[in-house]
């Protein structure tokens, strides 16, 4: 392996890691607050790449402000979820799990309908890319996602720490009943992290549409992704989701460069097997948990 | 337990027969494709009633497609690349599915509740990946799968020929009422309940001296056993299999069927997946709404957890009783009605 090479796969790597992590500590805020594994987030990064496709590819809107409305759009769409499946099903999480399955079915449905069963190109809102070292290449569209994910997981550190409303939510992660009887209201948390676990995958969505070129049933390979990383970094740990996603990626990356991707992806799966295995709190999780 | 009445008894016999002689007929009046819709919905009986028994346990997997799938790459390879004759070669598949849950019962039993269905979903993932994987094309055949699996030989001095969905369908029918026979019988016997006891009270289970772990294994054993059975059947009927026809959307309906229907009895995952399939073929074929079925699917899926969260079998009793009612309230009105007039 040349230096090249390996600067190259520690950028993509890193890239992947980015929109990796805004998946992850979704599914993580969700689970952490309401104790429902989110089936269908996956399907929400789907949404907010059609966002992209509908709005930028088809209605010619500038890139950054379709992004935005696909964060608005899918964190909406994360509301619709709450009301409807969650708060009913709430004392029974294998229910919410399995409506999240009923409306990942739905979702993809209406990928289907409305766009058609084949793989969309959206194209890059720009070509430049940025060229270090003489041949280690990034380009702007990935930098974005970087610097969205960058960005967007800071500010979420600081509301969680700073914030009246974190507070509320950090508290409900720890204990719904606890934090009911200090007058916090779990409706309103409960809305707060399914907004916000929402509308970050479908801001990974968003940002990476021109990258991935979205189809309907994109979103599966992405929830098994999101999965090996929570577990990896122990389910309702942010901070370990968030460094799980950088052991991923980088496994990931690596293995498929040096072999292939079917190889990545068994190797992937098989960190996971091997973490819940030999500490099935995850490597950054709390104790207290099975 | 005390022995029912003999007249319930004999209603129960007559019941049976009854059901008997109309899965019998059935065949004959149904039209080719039907019949092999029938062929299938007898293999999904037998999934989704392997998948019961280890629900029994407490334990939700997601590998259960995938374990299907083993039995009928098993049976396929068994028959294709060994030579077998394909119904020792069907023994094989489930054989070959009840080894590998056997194996995987190691790493996976270790968990519960979440860890154990992501746990499950990620083995089953790895192993569909082996399925796909180039190195091991001269084997499972890649993405594409195994084609021409020979077919479960003819009779020919009965004149019976699988390739018709009829007979295939009778064999299905011998196959599935022996295995439901032998899984109710299981429940039934002391190991069932102490899987019931598993379930409900896994610690308690264990300081009585239940070695919960290797209950938990014969159940996980014996549901793959099972549903590498009803993978072989479908393999060597319908003649090729390919990793993704035992992938997540195979599983979800696999999930569908039994929520749907409701796991607390031994009929009810049977209820759900010949309801929601008469669903499927008849009513949704005839609106001719082929793109739409995933998304009815999902928000039937939606409402019955929401609104009927014990599944269709909590409705049964509720006709029972209704049933029962009216005809109380009727001799109740015959009784009231002849002690009333003296009263007047």
């Amino acid at each position: 392996m040349t230096a090249e090479l390996l600067l190259q796969t520690v950028v993509n790597a890193t890239y992947a890691a980015s929109y990796m992590a805004l998946i992850a500590v979704g599914l993580v805020l969700i689970f952490g607050v309401m104790g429902v594994i989110n089936f269908a987030h996956g399907e929400l990064y789907m949404a907010g790449a059609y966002t992209v496709v509908a709005l930028y590819a088809g209605l010619g809107i500038p890139f950054f402000a379709a992004v935005a409305a696909g964060l608005v759009f899918v964190g909406l769409l994360g509301l619709v979820m709450e009301y409807g499946l969650f708060r009913p099903l709430r004392d029974n999480p294998l229910g919410g799990l399995i409506a999240s399955i009923g409306f990942l079915l739905i979702l993809q449905t209406i990928a289907v309908l409305g766009f058609g069963i084949r793989m969309r190109h959206v194209p890059p809102p720009t070509q430049e890319t940025i060229v270090f070292l003489d041949g280690v290449v990034l380009t702007y569209q990935r930098l974005y996602v970087i610097v969205a994910a960058v960005v967007l997981l800071s500010a979420l550190w600081l509301f969680l720490r700073k914030s009246k409303f974190g507070w509320a939510l950090r508290a409900c992660a720890q204990d719904r009943e606890a934090a009911a009887l200090q007058g916090i209201s779990i409706n309103q948390t409960a809305r707060l992290a399914m907004f916000i676990g929402a509308a970050l995958a479908g801001v990974a969505g968003a940002l990476t549409a021109p990258l991935v070129a979205p189809a309907p049933f994109m979103g599966h390979a992405v929830i098994i992704t999101a999965f090996i990383i929570i577990i990896v970094g122990g389910i309702g740990s942010l901070g370990g989701a968030v460094l799980a996603a950088i052991l991923y990626a980088f496994v990931h990356t690596f293995v498929t460069t040096i072999y292939d991707g079917t190889l990545a992806n068994i190797v992937g799966l098989l960190l996971m097997l091997i973490v819940l295995i030999v500490r099935p709190t995850g490597l950054f999780g709390a104790k207290e948990r099975v | 337990m005390s022995e029912p009445p003999a007249s319930a008894r004999l209603y129960r016999a007559g019941g049976f027969i009854l059901l008997a002689a109309a899965l019998i007929v059935l065949p004959h009046l149904l039209s080719f494709s039907q019949k092999e819709i029938l062929v299938f919905l007898t293999i999904n009986i037998l999934l989704v009633s392997s998948y019961r028994l280890l629900t029994l346990t407490g334990e939700w997997s997601l590998a259960h497609a995938v374990i299907m799938g083993i039995g009928a790459y098993g049976s396929a390879l068994s028959a294709k690349q060994l030579g077998l004759p394909v119904p020792l070669s069907m023994l094989m598949g489930a054989g070959a599915a009840g080894l590998i849950a056997f194996l995987l019962s190691f790493p996976l039993l270790r968990m519960k509740g979440f860890y154990f269905l992501i746990g499950s979903f990620a083995a089953g993932e790895i192993i569909r990946l082996v399925w796909k994987w180039s190195e091991l094309t001269w084997l499972f055949g890649g993405p594409k799968g195994i084609k021409l699996i020979p077919p479960f030989p003819d009779i020919e001095f009965l004149s019976i020929d699988f390739y018709d969905p009829a007979h295939y369908y009778y064999l299905c029918l011998i196959v599935v009422t022996i295995s439901l026979i032998i899984l109710c019988r299981i429940e039934r016997s002391r190991v069932g309940l102490t899987f019931h006891a598993i379930h409900w009270q896994d610690k308690l289970a264990e300081s009585v001296g239940v070695n919960t772990f290797r209950y938990r294994m014969m159940a996980f054993v014996i549901s793959a056993f099972f549903a590498g059975l009803a993978g072989a059947l479908y393999a060597q009927y319908v003649g090729t299999v390919n990793p993704n026809r035992f992938g997540v959307e195979e599983m979800v309906y696999i999930l569908i069927w039994a929520i749907v229907g409701g796991t607390a009895t031994f009929y009810g995952p049977i209820l759900g997946v010949v309801a929601l399939t008469v669903l499927n073929e008849v009513v949704l074929r005839a609106l001719g709404v082929d793109q739409m079925r995933p998304m009815l699917y999902g928000a039937i899926l939606i409402v019955s957890i929401l609104f009927l969260p014990n599944g269709l079998e909590s409705v049964v009793p509720k006709i029972k009783g209704w049933l029962a009612g009216r005809r109380d309230r009727r001799a109740a009105a015959k009784r009231g009605a002849k002690t009333e007039q003296p009263a007047q």
